[in-house]
């Protein structure tokens, strides 16, 4: 079914979306494509209709903000195929240690309301039966790490989610897929200064998450090195875990 | 991150930062900043480099309107001429202008104002340009072209990335009706036969002509020269008419290693050249349009030939008056060096345009390229004191060395071009290697 599905693709001027959005339109998918920033959202819709030709709807939404995500749900007049959510923000542990409002955009951004959306679109698609979901999580959230556990517990709690909602949609027709990227040269670790082989490039992940929509994989590491390294920082004892510098 | 221009010579050592909006552009704009835009390093020398930041323009990549009815395309600076023809080629249009890569960007063509085959017809890559944003020194982004800011416009043209930063331009395509190009191989025993042979062709659409900068005494400037005209679909063979767009997808080669430096040696490069003159068979064929005008594109690369040391490139220009006395200067010192250019390329250009460093001007350029030596620069030296009796100059995007003195004395706009850079306050944030050499 998902071979020309309309993929709505939430967050998606971030560098993953983007590289996502170009691969489904070449597919010949029609998109809908979701974020805050109107003027980048209309300029990367011209930019995949020019190269692909095909159907792109733009949804400016807020989904931090209850009446936004209520608005874009209803705005949508046919229940996509898939659904890829890219929402996502790293922000700065240090200062939203000290700023409670930051630390809340966080949580927000990476966890509540992604999976407030998500929730939402796995009830439709359960009463219909089939669709997609393609969340991307994160490795950070394998375990919480001193120098960036806020971003890490959200996306915890966004894997958790998925979990979950994989289990309740098992058997209703409705496929749920985690993505943990591991590190990707994108926007949000500009600056950083990350290890080459164990950084993915944007296209890199995108095509990990068409081939497992295809394939029918619920977690894709999109470099398998990630599986081992975090097995190894998952087992380490809390006492060694706390004095070790990550 | 260690970065040099498409010659790898030289190299510089800086933060190389990746803007995907105008937004990030203008934020990276702080007073104390020293930057300079960069594309796809397809400068051959250090045009791009500046160690204290660098702006990635290649995440700007969207292209954004086109209008069928008039081939107008506005895009992002760092869409690339390969991105436009993968897209756009097989819907029936083509740059008015293209250099002899695909791989540079639109920003990169801008600030080069680079030119093509078709330069004595068609003008640079800047006379196609309607309008360009960009973002100046102060953050503001503004819209300029010939009727608009047209003094901005000017100095932009051809100004290496010196008044500002290009966010993204409206330029024309033109309609193709196939993927190909009638080209007509023509051989030149002599500099002379080749001048003639330019000076006869000046209503064909393409000329270019490879030369053997080796060869002395009477075989001097012996040429071989590819002229070249849009094929209709009338000119395809019957098999060809059903999808005369689709040209034959040829694969690429990828240089895997640096050669040793010594691969391209005189002797090497000696047999090549008589080998290329001798197999140039004179007629006319069907060639498609990515191997007429991007030969080396297929060769993924080719600038590591050359070993780890790098290469560097000796284009000038000599008016049209002043060509036949001034090539034959600059080859019979070339020849006499005894170093070898692998790739030697004499072409008619047309008049001056709009830009006030732009390159071409109404005469014939030479390009050489070869390792780089000491001897090189030796014989650069002695080259840019011929090129400067002659009243010629040197193109911007391939120069690695040239002095603040030959600039001067090639660019009579440079006055111009400075006072437009002090008025627009690019002076202060604006700087590449290249520039500081230069002084402007």
């Amino acid at each position: 079914m998902s071979g020309c599905a309309l993929v709505l693709i939430l967050g998606a001027t971030s560098d993953i979306a983007r590289a996502a959005a170009r691969r489904y339109a070449a597919c010949g998918h029609a998109l809908i494509l979701v974020a805050r920033d109107a003027t980048r959202l209309e300029d990367d819709a011209a930019d995949l209709r020019l190269r692909f030709g095909g159907a792109v709807e733009t949804r400016v939404c807020d989904l931090l903000d209850e009446a936004s995500r209520a608005a874009l749900l209803d705005s949508l007049s046919v229940l996509p195929g898939i659904v890829l959510c890219a929402v996502g923000l790293l922000g700065d542990q240090a200062e939203a240690e000290r700023d409670p409002a930051l630390a809340e955009r966080i949580i927000g951004t990476n966890f509540t309301a992604p999976a407030l959306v998500l929730g939402e679109l796995a009830n439709r698609m359960a009463g219909r039966g089939s669709g997609v979901l393609i969340g991307i999580s994160s490795v950070a959230g394998e375990r919480g790490r001193a120098s960036n556990y806020l971003y890490g517990s959200a996306k915890a709690g966004f894997t958790a989610f998925l979990s979950g909602l994989r289990a309740r949609m098992a058997g209703r027709g409705v496929r749920v897929v985690t993505v943990k990227p591991g590190f990707v040269r994108t926007r949000m670790t500009d600056g950083l200064n990350l290890p080459a082989p164990l950084t993915a490039g944007p296209e890199e992940v995108t095509a990990a998450i068409l081939d497992a929509g295809r394939r029918g994989v619920d977690v894709v590491y999109v470099r398998p090195v990630w599986r081992l390294i975090m097995l190894v920082i998952r087992m380490l004892p809390e006492a060694v875990f706390k004095r070790v510098k990550l | 991150m260690r970065l040099s221009g498409w010659g790898r010579h030289p190299w510089a050592d800086g933060a190389l930062l990746a803007v995907r909006t105008g937004g990030d552009v203008t934020r990276r704009l702080r007073p104390a900043a020293s930057l300079i835009a960069r594309g796809n390093g397809r400068a051959y020398g250090d045009a791009a480099l500046n160690p204290q930041g660098m702006l990635s323009m290649l995440p700007m990549d969207r292209l954004l309107a086109f209008d069928p009815a008039t081939g107008l395309l506005t895009c992002e600076a760092g869409v690339t001429l390969a991105d436009i023809l993968a897209v756009f080629g097989p819907r029936g249009w083509f740059p008015v202008v293209t250099p002899g890569t695909k791989f540079v960007t639109i920003g990169g063509a801008i600030a080069a104002d680079v030119h093509g085959k078709n330069h004595h017809r068609d003008g640079g890559f800047g006379a196609h340009v309607r309008s360009l944003d960009l973002a100046l020194a102060d953050g503001r982004v503004v819209t300029c072209g010939p009727g608009r800011e047209p003094e901005l416009f000017a100095a932009t043209l051809g100004g290496m990335g010196l008044t500002g930063v290009i966010l993204r331009a409206s330029f024309r395509l033109r309609p193709i009706e196939t993927a190909w190009i009638r080209q007509e191989t023509r051989r030149a025993a002599t500099l002379d036969d080749a001048l003639a042979l330019f000076e006869q062709s000046g209503d064909r659409s393409y000329s270019v002509a490879w030369i053997d900068a080796l060869a002395g005494g009477a075989s001097l400037g012996r040429s071989v020269l590819m002229l070249g005209e849009h094929a209709v679909a009338s000119d395809l063979p019957a098999g060809l008419r059903a999808a005369p767009l689709v040209s034959g997808r040829r694969g690429t080669l990828r240089v895997p290693c640096d050669f040793p430096g010594c691969a391209l040696n005189r002797h090497s490069v000696a047999a090549f050249n008589e080998a290329y003159y001798r197999l140039a068979v004179p007629g006319t064929r069907l060639v498609d349009l990515e191997r007429f005008f991007y030969p080396l594109d297929a060769l993924l690369d080719w600038n590591r030939l050359y070993g780890r040391r790098g290469f560097v490139q000796y284009q000038c220009v000599v008016p049209r008056a002043a060509a036949a006395g001034g090539l034959r200067r600059l080859l019979t010192a070339t020849a006499a060096s005894g170093l070898a250019s692998f790739l030697a390329v004499l072409k008619l250009l047309g008049p001056q345009g709009a830009g006030l460093l732009s390159f071409p001007l109404d005469g014939y350029t030479l390009a050489l390229d070869f390792p780089a030596t000491a001897p090189v620069f030796a014989l650069f030296r002695e080259l840019d004191a011929i090129v400067a009796d002659h009243g010629g100059r040197l193109y911007l995007a391939k120069d690695a060395r040239m002095d603040a003195e030959a600039l001067r004395r090639g660019y009579p706009e440079l006055d111009r071009f400075l006072a437009a850079r002090q008025a627009w306050g690019a002076r202060s944030i604006f700087h590449s290697l290249q520039s500081r050499r230069l002084g402007i």
